[in-house]
């Protein structure tokens, strides 16, 4: 990792202000985006993984806030931009956003307009941050449809979205996300709500239009079976916390990491045994009842006794460039509370 | 609370999560309800009125249709508690000042000057001629009323007959704060009904329900009220026209519920728990009463607390353009109806006292009804 | 590994015969009918008993329709549902109404996708658990509360949460909560609508064990529709595969995820996401092209014959009968028998 990332997230603490007290959705999240790769970020409910896309374009929604932390962008490898330090509503957030760092959400219907015409709404993306005329931004429009696999995208110019299918409707929200070739698309949950064969497609594609804009993907998701389709490089998380970040082979072949280890072995796999899943115990703790010490150990099995309980590890790093979380790799720093 | 074994072993939760999870629909509700202050303040102003409206004759001072000839217009009198005795000491005594008026010969206008010698002594539950509470309690006592049921003791002012307009606004509040009531209850059981019906069955019964509603709802409602309450024969007794007013406003007020149930039931319908009921073998009533209208009981209630001001506003409307309620009925819209001339205005601005009562009863119920309709739906995530 | 079912020894459970479920489309202020949406059309298939038959397909092929016509929440517009009664005599349940329906709904039960829906929020475990067996007179007071907690306790919670709300437990704990209720009235067959989709990763594996410890334990049938193969290669016996309200083939597990049948399959099949990045665009170039079939418009012929790489005149033109081919597995493909289909998994003698 000698070269310099496109994003640097260090110690990021995004939380929740809601009536019944702190959630802390982020508690401490750091690692890095790197150029021109695709990342993963997998986790369960209520782990961060959305928090953390949202908090990287700020579009966190309240009562959520950024409370610590930073997150450096690097447009170059010798440019550095604090996000963190830029008002989500000024100019220049606005201008990395959506033009420099595009995004594509789960539920495409409830982030495309629906009173405007999908290529109206790409076409004015294109104007604002491309600054070009009318007709060159309608012309990019209709190569950005065609490119993402929309037949006869001249005349899909004037439609609504409510008229196109759940797939089309993703591909459009591609189209949108990349039509200002950002360096960064953040891809969130973008396949759940489709099905696996439309999944399949849009996979493909963005793994292609990744490796033509030499883009940098951050795909959120919890399928690990997506993951091991798409991800160059993993982050897991659990409860707000990176629990193990490595390239793909090693996440799904030697992961480091309890919890890494326990999800592998909880998914069904074709042509897999028909013993009992080695499911995970208990379930996700609420975000408010955060346990001491590591917060996986009551549920992890191969806690240490009389340590995980109280001592909070650190994140400490491999020679292969992957870092886990857990007191089973030494280094630990005393709790604080 | 049940005891602490309900708790897994591992979980260290505060009371608080402890309390939540055996909460009931309605300490949910309440939890909400109470984050929500203006909405709490105004439970209590509309409890108030409401108390006010139940005890207006042992509230009242004075009977409010009795008039007074030594005090027409008199202007509001203001309530004093230190009295100072003869030897110059003084007491703990409620009292007022008596007035003494002169006739302005030139412009014929009576005017009133506060005399501080003359001492109105008011008692504390004092008793004063009987009466019935809340019409079938016989009562001889009231809150305050002048030692000598003759002084002059106007808290308001009085109106051009001299009756006591603390006391009218308070039997006004009975009548315009249960005529709300009174109306609603109507448009409630009518809107529940044929609303539950149109959402219930659907198809060809609902579309019909569905432009009946839109017609009703299309006529203007002033001149329809106008039109309604001109047939009321002046010869019935007030308390007939009285009956006859909530029914003609209530006649537009339930559309408006009828639809919030119509969708409600709709939406309710297609809910898997209530196709899991259907599986159980529950019997369609019992799915009906016992699980979709306790699904938006909450949700009525607000609908209806909103809907309370509306027929409030409606009946001052219709009383203030002498078409609603009449003489001798005392409402918030009769009083208001009997200000409405110059003469009030410049001599007698007392008398828009049931102005401010209306705002502040439209406006206590609709910060309610807000705080109740953002609390109605607790599990909404 | 348990074999399947053999379809000539054991006399099913259920036998569906041509199940239609047609929708009507109506317009206009008249409703006047202009359409029908065949959710459903000409389904045969059976259910064994002590079995898990998986229905998959993708939204809008009609799976969950039939899990819903199989628990009579929906009265199919034609065919029949054959129900074996434990002594032994059949009944046909698809048009059965009222008092005749309800004792069938005891058998058959249903649990539903969304933890939160599924369950009223304003009444207690105990209510939301015990109210089946309040209707159907089973049980009441501290009987109902003994069985309740009893229940509880199969499906892994604390008997102590009975007085609980449903907004007390995660989604997990919920769908144990629907399970609960499924079981009150010891039935025979329950049908899971999508059971564990809503579920977490490390719960779905959790609910997944409690219902095949749960059938193994009280000799349950399951008819499992789902969507995720994953899951369904996991937990069925059998699997059906519908695509626009069609049956496009059945079988075995293993033989329908080795060899599949019908085109359909392949391409589904090969579209799941394999959680080893070893088989990375291994099946990619399996890819179907265009949109699903709109089922109240539906292409001529076979419906999948737009989007088949091996359609022929014969699909263009004929709709394909749903026949079958032996060893339990039938298909409605004319060109099932030529065609060498690639499943999901390796056949086991070519490892």
């Amino acid at each position: 990792m000698s070269e310099t990332p496109l994003i640097e997230l260090e110690g990021l603490r995004t939380h929740f202000f809601t009536d019944e007290g702190v959630v802390k959705a982020l508690d401490g999240v750091t690692f890095s985006v790197p150029r021109g790769r695709t990342l993963c970020v997998v986790g369960e409910s209520g782990c961060g993984k959305s928090v953390t896309g949202r908090s990287i374009l700020q579009i966190v929604d309240r009562p959520g806030r950024i409370v610590e932390g930073r997150i450096l962008y690097h447009p170059t490898p010798h440019e550095t931009i604090d996000i963190t330090a830029l008002r989500p509503m000024s100019r220049q957030m606005r201008t990395i956003r959506g033009g420099e760092i595009g995004m594509i959400f789960q539920e495409p219907m409830t982030s495309l307009g629906p009173i405007q015409t999908i290529g109206k709404q790409i076409s004015e993306t294109i104007r604002i941050h491309k600054g070009v005329s009318k007709a060159e931004a309608r012309n990019q429009t209709i190569e950005w449809l065609a490119r993402v696999g929309i037949p006869r995208p001249e005349t899909r110019l004037g439609a609504y979205p409510f008229e196109l299918s759940g797939g089309m409707r993703q591909r459009v929200m591609i189209a949108l996300g990349l039509c200002c070739r950002p360096k960064l698309l953040i891809a969130d949950e973008p396949t759940t709500a489709l099905d696996v064969t439309t999944q399949a497609v849009i996979l493909d594609l963005i793994r292609e239009l990744q490796e033509e804009m030499d883009m940098a993907v951050m795909f959120i998701t919890h399928d690990l079976g997506v993951v091991a389709q798409i991800a160059d490089d993993v982050v897991v998380m659990y409860l707000g916390r990176v629990a193990e970040r490595a390239g793909v082979e090693t996440i799904f072949d030697a992961p480091r990491h309890p919890y890494t280890r326990a999800l592998m072995r909880s998914i069904p796999r074709l042509g897999g045994s028909r013993e009992p899943l080695e499911a995970i115990r208990g379930m996700v703790p609420h975000p408010f009842r955060r346990p001491s010490g590591c917060s996986f150990h009551p549920r992890c099995p191969e806690v240490i006794a009389g340590r995980c309980e109280s001592l909070d590890p650190d994140l400490r790093e491999f020679g292969d460039g992957s870092q886990v979380r857990c007191l089973l790799y030494g280094s630990q720093t005393e709790a604080q509370q | 609370m049940t005891p602490d074994s309900a708790m897994p072993p591992e979980s260290t939760a505060p009371e608080g999560e402890k309390r939540i999870e055996v909460a009931g629909p309605w300490t949910l509700f309440w939890w909400k309800f109470r984050k929500h202050r203006v909405a709490l303040i105004s439970l209590w102003v509309i409890a108030a009125l409401y108390l006010v409206a139940i005890f207006a004759e042992f509230l009242a001072p004075f009977d409010p249709t009795e008039p007074n000839r030594r005090a027409i217009f008199a202007p509001p009198q203001r309530l004093h508690l230190i009295l100072p005795t003869d030897d110059g000491n003084w007491r703990f005594k409620l009292h007022v000042y008596g007035y003494d008026t002169e006739l302005d010969q030139e412009t014929l206008t009576r005017t009133f000057v506060e005399n501080r010698d003359k001492v109105v002594e008011i008692d504390l539950f004092a008793r004063t001629s009987p009466y019935l509470l809340a019409g079938f309690i016989p009562v001889r006592h009231r809150l305050m009323a002048p030692a000598n049921p003759r002084d002059s003791f106007f808290l308001l002012g009085t109106d051009r007959l001299g009756r006591d307009m603390f006391s009218r606004l308070i039997h006004g509040t009975r009548v315009s704060m249960s005529i709300g009531l009174v109306g609603v209850t109507l448009s409630l059981i009518l809107g529940i009904i044929i609303g539950g019906i149109s959402g219930y069955r659907g198809g060809t019964t609902d579309t019909l329900i569905q432009r009946l509603i839109e017609l009703l709802q299309s006529i203007p409602t002033i001149p329809l009220w106008m039109g309604l309450a001109a047939a009321i024969p002046l010869t019935w007794n007030p308390l007939t026209v009285y009956f006859l007013i909530t029914v003609i406003l209530s006649l537009v007020g339930w559309t408006s519920l009828a639809r919030e149930v119509r969708g409600k039931f709709m939406s309710l319908k297609n809910e898997d728990f209530i196709t899991a009921a259907r599986l159980d073998g529950i019997s369609e009533i019992n799915i009906i009463l016992g699980q979709m209208v306790p699904s938006f009981t909450s949700h009525i209630i607000a609908s209806v607390t909103l809907a309370i001001p509306l027929m409030i506003i409606s009946e001052t409307a219709l009383s203030f353009l002498g078409i609603g309620l009449r003489s001798p009925v005392v409402s918030w819209g009769v009083l208001l109806q009997e200000a409405q001339n110059i003469r009030s205005i410049v001599q007698a601005p007392w008398l828009f006292w049931p102005g401010a009562a209306v705002i502040v009863a439209v406006l206590a119920l609709n910060f309610l009804g807000d705080g109740l309709r953002d609390a109605a739906d607790p599990y909404a995530r | 590994m348990t074999a399947a079912p053999d379809a000539t020894a054991t006399s099913p459970l259920m036998e569906v015969r041509d199940l239609k479920m047609h929708f009507p489309v109506q317009r206009g202020l008249l409703r006047r009918t202009v359409g029908h949406v065949r959710a459903a059309d000409d389904l045969t298939f059976d259910v064994f008993e002590g079995e898990t038959l998986g229905l998959v397909g993708e939204s809008g092929c009609g799976k969950t329709t039939t899990g819903r016509m199989l628990t009579r929440i929906l009265k199919p517009t034609g065919g029949s549902i054959r129900y074996r009664l434990e002594n032994g005599t059949t009944e046909d349940i698809a048009e059965y109404e009222g008092a005749a329906l309800k004792r069938f709904q005891r058998d058959i039960r249903m649990i539903f996708q969304d933890p939160f829906s599924s369950l009223n929020p304003r009444l207690r475990v105990l209510d939301i658990v015990g109210q089946s067996l309040r209707a159907h007179g089973i049980a009441s007071g501290r009987k109902l509360e003994e069985r309740v907690e009893q229940l509880l306790q199969e499906v892994g919670l604390r008997p102590e949460y009975i007085r609980r709300y449903p907004h007390a437990f995660s989604g997990g704990e919920r769908q144990r909560i629907g399970i609960a209720r499924a079981l009150a009235l010891n039935p025979r067959l329950i049908v899971a609508d999508e059971a564990v989709s809503a579920l977490d990763v490390s719960v779905q594996a959790q609910t997944l064990n409690l219902m095949n410890r749960l059938k193994a334990r009280f000799n349950l049938t399951y008819v499992f529709v789902a969507h995720d193969l994953s899951v369904v290669e996991y937990i069925c016996d059998r699997v059906a595969v519908m695509y626009v309200g069609r049956m496009a083939e059945i079988g075995p597990r293993e033989a329908v995820f080795t060899r599949p049948l019908h085109p359909y399959t392949e391409a589904l099949m090969s579209a799941v996401p394999q959680p080893d990045p070893r088989l990375r665009g291994a099946s990619a170039r399996r890819r179907l092209k265009g949109e699903v079939a709109d089922p109240a418009n539906p292409p001529a012929g076979c419906y999948f014959h737009p989007r088949c790489v091996h359609a022929t005149d014969l699909c263009r033109t004929e709709m394909p009968a749903f026949r079958n081919l032996g060893q339990g597995r039938s298909v409605a493909c004319h060109h099932a028998e030529t065609l060498n289909l690639q499943g999901a998994l390796q056949p086991r003698n070519t490892p």
